[in-house]
């Protein structure tokens, strides 16, 4: 997961999802195998399969406790799985291989891995001590991918793309919960990584700032870049995702298009749900 | 005072204004001339009235201070400044500022250790804090006083191995070194605390954010979960500071002279100078914490940084604002 497979797969390849997975010989951008995860007696991940195409803007939807952030977690081993494995542009994440087993990596290692997975949280979770641009440029330092010029250069860009170039000296306390969401997602962006993950980017905010952060992420993923977005807008998953996985009891009950998922739905859970929010 | 000029002038406002609007209900609000909608802030007086007593009082305070022959106040000049007291003064300095600093690299240490998943570091850590909060400093330093006759020599070694060196104790337990120890150990168990305390004051999704980004280890802890646990923890050991600096006093007992010894000692030689001696240790104890108290507003002041949304000014630039509005008031004054 190192600069090579952060480079997005999708930026260079055809449109986004366009890619018929029959010909694609890219490995999954992500491959989600056989995921248990158990909190005590609750069992929160019942065996979920998943794979996300390079590319592909993967919305998940479900009921609150069906299981969507954790597994969202899981990607980037936030959240430790109990059974089963989770691989990254055709590496497993947070895992080796050990004969027949899977053993834990080093905490380093895992560090290292997470640079290659961009994640934004619902309460953005800025670092309240640092300006916007300190905020996005951190991280290509720390971990010594980039000079400070450089990555101060790239954060100063990577604003300007989320609409906030002139908010780079402030703090986050300063800025409106759209603003700060958006300079998370330029804090997500600055180590340029294959695939991002979004879990409820917008529960957090007020209606009319819901709009801002969504433009953003539909932005993202005309670029090619394989998003996944746990969310409860469904008319933004009707317009941008590729694929729409519906989550309950720590299941996939059903996957497809939009047109399938949405507006079609076959299994009575997703009705009932569909009918609930929409 | 503050709460009584605060409540007891609102219901005398309230009943004010109810007979000062005799504008019947029906007519609305009528667009008179601008100056009669101008809003009349409400009034405080017992306010006032508050503050005209604790000024008399505090008044009255300094006038005694001042006349009461018995503080002596030419003894006091006469003292405040000699060699023998300056001498107690750096040897209270010297004390503190070694205990401070063990004292809190002891503290961060046990701190860390009763945060890390070790449950023996836990314990041990844990163990520590109960037992040197539990034991009174002035018990600690005596026991440390008469260590030697426990221990009359130190060695390292192998637990019931060979020992590999060895010191005398006597030689290497001077007052001071065993005034530093003492203060330090103590100072480590309620430092300890503080910074436990602070670390967990940070937000748990700040961890999250940071190990989400791979920052490494040692970055997420220097740059991300230490700036923010400063903000706690710097009013909290400042706090222990102040008080640190008080107990130094308690060093006299392990016959080390500081600021208070040399004063007691003077004070059994010059018994009718005992008022003024204490009035001389009184205001050097007040000069030190003052000193650390306005270190302490710039160092909070430093870590506030992104928690307000506009820095409040400092006392000087308040000052230096207000004399400046002054100066226009009296200069618009002078136009008119």
């Amino acid at each position: 997961m190192t600069t090579d497979a952060a480079t997005p797969a999708g930026i260079t390849g055809s449109a986004p999802g366009g890619t018929d997975p029959a010909t694609d010989v890219r490995p999954a951008a992500v491959e989600i195998h056989g995921a248990h995860k158990w909190f005590g007696p609750h069992h929160v991940l019942a065996g979920v399969d998943l794979t996300v195409r390079p590319g592909q803007v993967a919305v998940v939807l479900g009921p609150s406790g069906s299981g969507k952030s954790t597994l969202l977690r899981s990607i980037n081993h936030l959240e430790k799985l109990d059974h089963g494995y989770v691989s990254v542009n055709g590496e497993l994440v947070g895992v080796r291989r050990h004969g027949e087993r899977l053993k834990e990596l080093s905490e380093r290692a895992i560090l290292r891995q997470r640079g290659g997975i961009g994640f934004v949280f619902q309460n953005f979770n800025l670092f309240p001590h640092l300006t916007a641009a300190e905020n996005v440029a951190a991280a290509p330092v720390a971990t010594r991918r980039a000079t400070r010029s450089e990555s101060r250069a790239r954060a100063a860009e990577l604003l300007a793309r989320v609409g906030l170039g002139d908010k780079a000296d402030a703090y986050p306390r300063q800025l409106s919960g759209g603003q700060q969401q958006r300079v998370a997602i330029a804090r997500a962006l600055a180590l340029r990584p294959g695939v991002i993950l979004f879990d409820e980017p917008t529960s957090a905010l007020d209606p009319e700032l819901v709009g801002e952060v969504l433009g953003v992420i539909e932005d993202l993923a005309s670029t090619g870049t394989t998003l996944i977005v746990v969310t409860h807008e469904i008319g933004f998953a009707r317009k941008v995702a590729d694929l729409v996985v519906f989550l309950d009891d720590g299941v996939v009950v059903e996957q497809g298009t939009p047109a399938e998922v949405i507006d079609h739905p076959r299994h009575p859970r997703t009705r009932e749900f569909l009918a609930k929010v929409l | 005072m503050g709460e009584i000029g605060d409540s007891r002038p609102e219901p005398a406002a309230r009943t004010g204004t109810s007979l000062r609007d005799p504008r019947p209900a029906d007519t609305g609000p009528a667009p008179g001339p601008a100056s009669a909608q101008r809003v009349v802030p409400l009034r405080h007086p017992g306010r006032w009235v508050a503050t005209v007593v604790v000024l008399v009082v505090l008044a009255q305070i300094g006038h005694g201070l001042v006349t009461n022959p018995y503080f002596q106040w030419d003894r006091f000049g006469y003292w405040f400044l000699r060699p023998v007291v300056l001498e107690g003064l750096l040897i209270t300095l010297k004390v503190t500022a070694l205990s401070a600093v063990f004292g809190l690299l002891g503290g961060v240490v046990l701190a860390l250790c009763r945060l890390s998943r070790s449950p023996v570091l836990q314990l041990v850590s844990w163990g520590y804090v109960w037992l040197f909060r539990s034991v009174p400093l002035i018990v600690l330093l005596l026991f440390l006083y008469n260590f030697s006759a426990l221990y009359p020599s130190l060695g390292l070694g192998v637990p019931f191995g060979p020992t590999f060196v060895q010191f005398d104790e006597t030689a290497l337990a001077t007052e001071i070194v065993i005034a530093v120890v003492g203060l330090s150990l103590n100072e480590a168990a309620y430092a300890a605390e503080v910074v436990r305390g602070g670390i967990l004051s940070v937000d748990q999704g700040q961890h999250e954010a940071a190990a989400a980004l791979g920052l490494p280890r040692r970055y997420q802890f220097r740059r991300i979960v230490a700036p923010q646990a400063l903000r706690s923890i710097v009013p909290n050991y400042v706090n222990q500071l102040i008080g640190l600096i008080k107990s130094t006093s308690l060093v006299f007992y392990v016959s080390l002279l500081d600021l208070f010894g040399q004063v007691q000692s003077l004070g059994s030689t010059y018994p009718g100078d005992i008022v003024p001696l204490l009035m001389v240790a009184t205001v050097w104890y007040v000069i030190l914490t003052s000193i650390v108290s306005v270190v302490q507003y710039y160092v909070e002041r430093r870590f506030a940084r992104g928690s307000v949304r506009t820095m409040p000014l400092t006392p000087l630039q308040k000052l230096r604002t207000g004399v400046a509005e002054l100066r226009g008031r009296i200069a618009a004054g002078a136009l008119r």
